[in-house]
């Protein structure tokens, strides 16, 4: 993705890039604010946008790639239209205004009001989710420590199957949402489920909060064609279609206090770092820290 | 008094191809199904067997949310077929309906705005309603299970919008199944019935 005015944008990357190194470096809320406030307010001054829009990003494999756990024409729907929608819609929502990367919209998204929570919520959730899958086959197996910490927290990979089915039952997440492994602040791992959109990321979320890094849609859109009532079955048969790499990273990621950007496209840092300036390994330290959840 | 399944007032295939004989198959024989037995199961043992349907409605709201979403999806699917019918909507409304929703919501194509605009904005599952509150008619509009009874009003008309209700028909389209539901399936017999009694 092109930024606007190119040049203020890479401006405002030192700036930025200064500032939130700084904050980065205390311990302090407060202060941290201090040096968000003038990135901002130099960002103001500059009147720069750090990024254009957020895009609707290509699924990572074809559309039948997940089959027969989830089949093509529901990954058509799911991909090009409900997720555009989404996308769509936190554009609108921002329109005019500074885009930060989509995972800095999550954490404050309840507060922010329905079109952070709910598309702001939904386009990071299915960038998210598309990059969690990987075709039959190719999604690898969880990492060493992964599969071990899922052993300790849960008594063995099977059990944490059958305790994530269950949070995931109609019974359970009851309407539409999504189940969740996240990592907890004191870098637990733990299952929890979210209404609708929202996600473990998000302030005041109901369930257990923390940094998410694997998810199931259970929105009856993700799976009414193939299994129509029998989400159970859905859920069982997303297991084949997990990447296991990526969620493994993800854990590593999340045990030092990130978030998954879920998203290498529209953040400024990425934009930055592709032009190759001197200042680009700075920005990008700053953004990846500013992604940090709960800093 | 246990939650029985009723049947359907009409033939699976009667309100094509507005929604089809599949759709209301599952939706009929598997999601209602599935709220009748799930709710007779927490039912049991809840403190709240022998009381009517809308009690159970009204007493488990807040109180007890597994039993309240089941007793609530039955109540509200045991209107929802009732509330559609072969060659329904349409604008040739009962008088009384129409002149209360005439004087209450602005006129006929104010109510059809707003009723599908309420079904739109309800994200994620849940449910459009026309509903009678202090004696007027209102549109209102409910996450899952919910519905206007536990909102201090009666509900004479709801639209399920549940994804289970249109996806194989409709997709994504939500707006397009609201307009068929008030254009062409609403059963305003039964919404006139519903409408007097809570009038009375």
């Amino acid at each position: 993705m092109a930024p606007r005015r190119v040049r203020g944008a890479v401006c405002l990357a030192v700036v930025a890039s200064l500032a939130r190194s700084l904050s980065v470096g205390f311990a302090s809320p407060g202060r941290r604010g201090v040096a968000a406030s003038l990135a901002s307010g130099l960002a103001g001054l500059l009147s720069v946008e750090s990024t254009r829009a957020y895009d609707l990003p290509d699924l990572p494999y074809a559309y039948d790639a997940l089959e027969p756990s989830i089949d093509k024409v529901t990954m058509e729907f799911h991909h090009d239209k409900h997720h555009l929608t989404y996308v769509t819609n936190i554009n609108k929502a921002l329109e005019g205004k500074t885009q930060p990367a989509l995972v800095d919209l999550q954490k404050t998204a309840i507060k922010d009001g329905a079109a952070f929570r709910n598309s702001g919520g939904g386009a990071y959730n299915h960038n998210f989710f598309w990059l969690e899958m990987a075709p039959t086959g190719k999604g690898g197996k969880p990492s060493e420590k992964l599969g071990s910490a899922i052993d300790d927290s849960f008594g063995s990979m099977d059990d944490f199957k059958a305790t994530f089915e269950a949070a995931g039952a109609p019974g359970a997440r009851f309407g539409s949402g999504w189940v969740w492994l996240v990592v907890t602040d004191d870098k637990k791992l733990a299952i929890t489920s979210t209404p609708n959109q929202d996600n473990p990321l998000m302030e005041g979320v109901e369930g257990t909060p923390g940094i998410p890094i694997l998810g199931c849609d259970v929105w009856e859109h993700a799976y009414y064609l193939k299994y129509q009532y029998r989400r159970p079955d859905y859920i069982k048969a997303w297991w084949d279609v997990v990447n296991w790499d990526q969620v493994s990273a993800w854990y590593e990621d999340a045990l030092g206090g990130k978030a998954p950007t879920a998203d290498s496209t529209t953040s400024a840092a990425s934009l930055i770092g592709a032009r190759k300036t001197s200042a680009n390994l700075n920005l990008k330290l700053g953004f990846e820290a500013n992604a940090r959840y709960g800093s | 008094m246990s939650f029985e399944l009723p049947d359907l007032p009409y033939a699976y295939d009667a309100l094509a191809p507005y929604m089809s004989s599949e759709t209301l198959e599952f939706h009929h024989d598997k999601h209602h199904q599935a709220y009748v037995t799930k709710g007779n199961e927490l039912l049991a043992g809840s403190g709240l067997e022998g009381k009517s349907l809308e009690e159970i409605v009204k007493a488990s709201f807040g109180s007890n949310a597994p039993l309240f979403n089941n007793a609530g999806q039955h109540y509200n699917h045991i209107h929802f077929w009732k509330w559609m019918k072969k060659n329904g909507g349409g604008t040739s409304l009962p008088g009384a309906i129409a002149s209360a929703i005439d004087s209450d919501l602005g006129g006929y194509d104010k109510f059809r705005a707003d009723f599908i605009a309420a079904g739109m904005g309800q994200f994620g599952s849940g449910w459009a309603w026309l509903a009678v509150k202090d004696g007027k008619l209102a549109i209102m509009k409910t996450p899952n299970g919910e519905n206007p009874l536990v909102h201090g009003a009666v509900p004479v008309l709801g639209c399920d919008v549940w994804e289970h209700s249109y996806y194989i028909d409709y997709r994504n389209a939500r707006p397009k199944y609201l307009e068929a539901f008030v254009d062409n399936m609403v059963n305003w017999d039964y919404v006139l019935e519903l409408y007097e009694a809570a009038t009375k």
